[in-house]
């Protein structure tokens, strides 16, 4: 069990490291799924130099304080608390309409907080959302938006364009730096699109991929724009097993590339072998915080998101839970 | 004996054949305009065929007023003049049109800005006619390219001028131009996006008020070309050209699928044709030849709703 390195311990190493060794397909997930393939190491590497993100900060970069959200007469959210540090994967889970993806909106800007704040390494988030991806937060949607009729490159190239500032004139001329920019624009989109394992679908029309590929297709689209934050609404929505374990071993990645990544998923067995730290989100308050196994042995999480006698789901979550990595629970499901 | 019968009929189908062409071209020049604004804002313009007509003012007003009479009696130094000029009045107009009467109502019901448009289209026509020296009655227009025509000996003879070889070719190089720029180019990248998911496409950095500025000013340009070439071709203009030449313009982008450049070009070209062979061949001749146009229209639509190059989805989200 010791050469096994998947786990879910955060270090931040054990995405890539499945990679090498391959022949172990078990080493994935406590399910038998097999044939995983994590992003190429090489690849994660010179991205990771690409986009220099990591800045090695101990203060935490996304903050937001007190966020409360009003519509009218309903309390979408009140008073939520959340520190992102970097190199970190924090969950949001919660029953429906508990205010997840309110929240993400008050993150990216969409929505102004009634009241409370949202910071980005010490500044006010800005009310635009092209500023707010300018200022290194990205996100991909619930249902998934991609650019339907362009290809997989040129979705991902658009990405590029909140960091590629020239005139109307200057692309009209197709100056040397124009050229420049866009020949390392498409650069990058090739890395990319090997990053999250679509090269061979880079010129096929995005509606024409396949459904969860068109979800790495957004992720590879919200990389393109430098994020030091991700916020992925519900990435293994509609998957199988499969491509739920390669969805993981894609954000460990992710993370590794120095981008700190917020996750909301339905899936508790998902966020619990991901995420370094969960946060529960009931109808709009923040209910509890901690690590995955914290949160799973809550009382409270179990009663007020599940909203089942709490001994039998426990019993459920224990064991829909143990994949996270513990040697004892491998050992078991096999 | 055969033969000799054969002959005329023959010199006369490809007559209406090139007739069709020319006109078609003409169309399709401006049905660009009305498909790109359509793509980008799911607008209907209807003010767009009032932008070739001012088009066609400026280069008019260009040759008369502005430039020295041996200037513009000489082609080669008249006829890039007047098209740059008719180009730039009508790219002008367009974006002025865009700022004030469209953008104001980006958020509004879509019947704002459609009834908007025909306020335009009415405004613009009327202005013309009171500000315009002259312009109460069809203003002469000099033909702005080599005079003559090729002629193809076959029967009596089929003839071509050169001044609509000159608009067939220039309306497919434009057409093909644009659709390089938006399929290759980096503004045109941005004006897909913009066109299949403006939200999103502002979350990546992409300012779709410019993107939108754009595809009117490009739209306006070639309508301005159209309008000057088509004052060369039939040496008269008046106020009512754009009405006539916009509703062809508007039907030719919706045969050809509204929203595709190539589908507005193939638009154009069948309707030129239609009307040219209606106008020929089909109980009622010329006077009938609207008729048969719009015939086709509700044919392909009730068989190919989306036009011949119109995509049947339209996803967004």
């Amino acid at each position: 069990m010791s050469e096994n390195p998947q786990t879910a311990d955060g270090t931040p190493t054990d995405g890539t490291t499945t990679d090498g060794t391959t022949t172990d397909g078990t080493s994935a997930a406590a399910e038998a799924v097999v044939e995983v393939e994590a992003p190429p190491e090489e690849v994660t590497a010179e991205l990771a130099e690409d986009m220099h993100i990591a800045t090695g900060t101990r203060e935490p970069i996304l903050v937001s304080s007190g966020v409360t959200m009003q519509f009218g007469g309903l309390r979408a959210l009140s008073d939520v608390n959340l520190s992102l540090h970097e190199g970190e994967i924090i969950g949001l889970i919660g029953p429906n309409g508990a205010g997840k993806t309110t929240f993400f909106n008050c993150l990216t800007g969409l929505y102004t907080p009634t009241s409370g704040q949202v910071t980005l390494r010490g500044r006010a988030m800005p009310q635009d959302p092209a500023r707010v991806t300018e200022a290194g937060v990205a996100r991909t949607f619930q249902n998934i938006r991609l650019f339907p009729s362009m290809t997989a490159t040129e979705n991902v190239l658009v990405g590029r364009h909140v960091r590629m500032k020239q005139g109307p004139i200057s692309s009209l001329l197709h100056g040397p730096r124009f050229r420049r920019s866009e020949a390392e624009a498409a650069e990058r989109a090739e890395k990319l699109l090997a990053f999250v394992g679509l090269t061979r679908f880079s010129d096929e029309l995005a509606r024409n991929l396949p459904y969860g590929d068109q979800r790495r297709l957004e992720i590879a689209r919200a990389l393109a724009t430098d994020p030091s934050v991700l916020l992925l609404d519900e990435p293994t929505a509609g998957m199988n097993a499969q491509e739920t374990e390669a969805t993981r071993q894609l954000i460990f990645a992710i993370r590794d590339l120095g981008v700190s990544v917020v996750v909301i998923e339905h899936d508790t067995k998902f966020i619990f072998t991901l995420c370094d730290r969960v946060l529960v989100l009931v109808q709009g308050e923040l209910l509890v915080e901690g690590s995955p196994d914290e949160v799973r042995g809550d009382p409270r999480v179990v009663e007020a998101y599940l909203g089942a006698p709490p001994e039998e789901v426990s019993a459920q979550l224990q064991t829909g839970g143990a994949a996270d990595g513990a040697g004892t629970a491998e050992g078991k499901s096999e | 004996m055969h033969a000799v019968e054969e002959t005329p009929r023959l010199s006369t189908f490809l007559s209406q054949i090139a007739n069709g062409l020319v006109l078609g071209s003409l169309i399709a020049l401006i049905a660009l305009g009305y498909t790109m604004v359509y793509g980008i804002i799911t607008l209907i313009n209807f003010a767009h065929g009032e932008i070739f007509m001012v088009g066609a003012y400026g280069g008019l007003a260009t040759l008369t007023y502005i430039l020295p009479t041996a200037i513009a009696t000489t082609w080669y130094f008249a006829l890039p003049i007047a098209l740059v000029a008719g180009a730039i009045v009508a790219m002008l107009i367009a974006v002025a049109m865009e700022r004030f009467a469209y953008r104001p109502l980006r958020n509004a019901p879509r019947l704002a800005p459609l009834i908007t448009a025909l306020g335009v289209s009415v405004a613009l026509q009327e202005a013309m006619r009171v500000f315009y020296p002259g312009a109460t009655a069809a203003l002469p227009f000099p033909n702005l390219f080599i005079e003559g025509a090729v002629v193809i000996p076959i029967g009596d003879g089929v003839v071509i001028r050169y001044v609509g070889i000159l608009l067939i070719v220039m309306s497919l190089v434009l057409a093909f131009g644009l659709e390089r720029f938006v399929e290759r180019t980096r503004l045109g990248r941005a004006m897909r996006a913009t066109s299949q998911d403006r939200d999103v496409a502002r979350l990546m950095g992409i300012d779709p008020d410019r993107v939108i500025v754009l595809t009117f000013a490009i739209g306006g340009a070639l309508a301005g070309v159209a309008g000057v070439l088509y004052g060369s071709y039939l040496n008269n203009i008046n106020i009512d050209m754009g009405f006539q030449n916009g509703i062809f313009a508007f039907t030719a982008a919706v045969l050809g699928g509204i929203g595709n450049i190539r589908g507005a070009v193939v638009g154009g070209l069948v309707i030129g044709l239609v009307k040219a062979l209606g106008g020929q061949y089909l109980p009622g001749g010329t006077a009938y030849d609207y008729v048969w146009i719009f015939v086709v229209l509700i044919i392909v639509l009730v068989f190919r709703p989306q036009g011949f190059f119109g995509e049947s989805e339209r996803v967004r989200a």
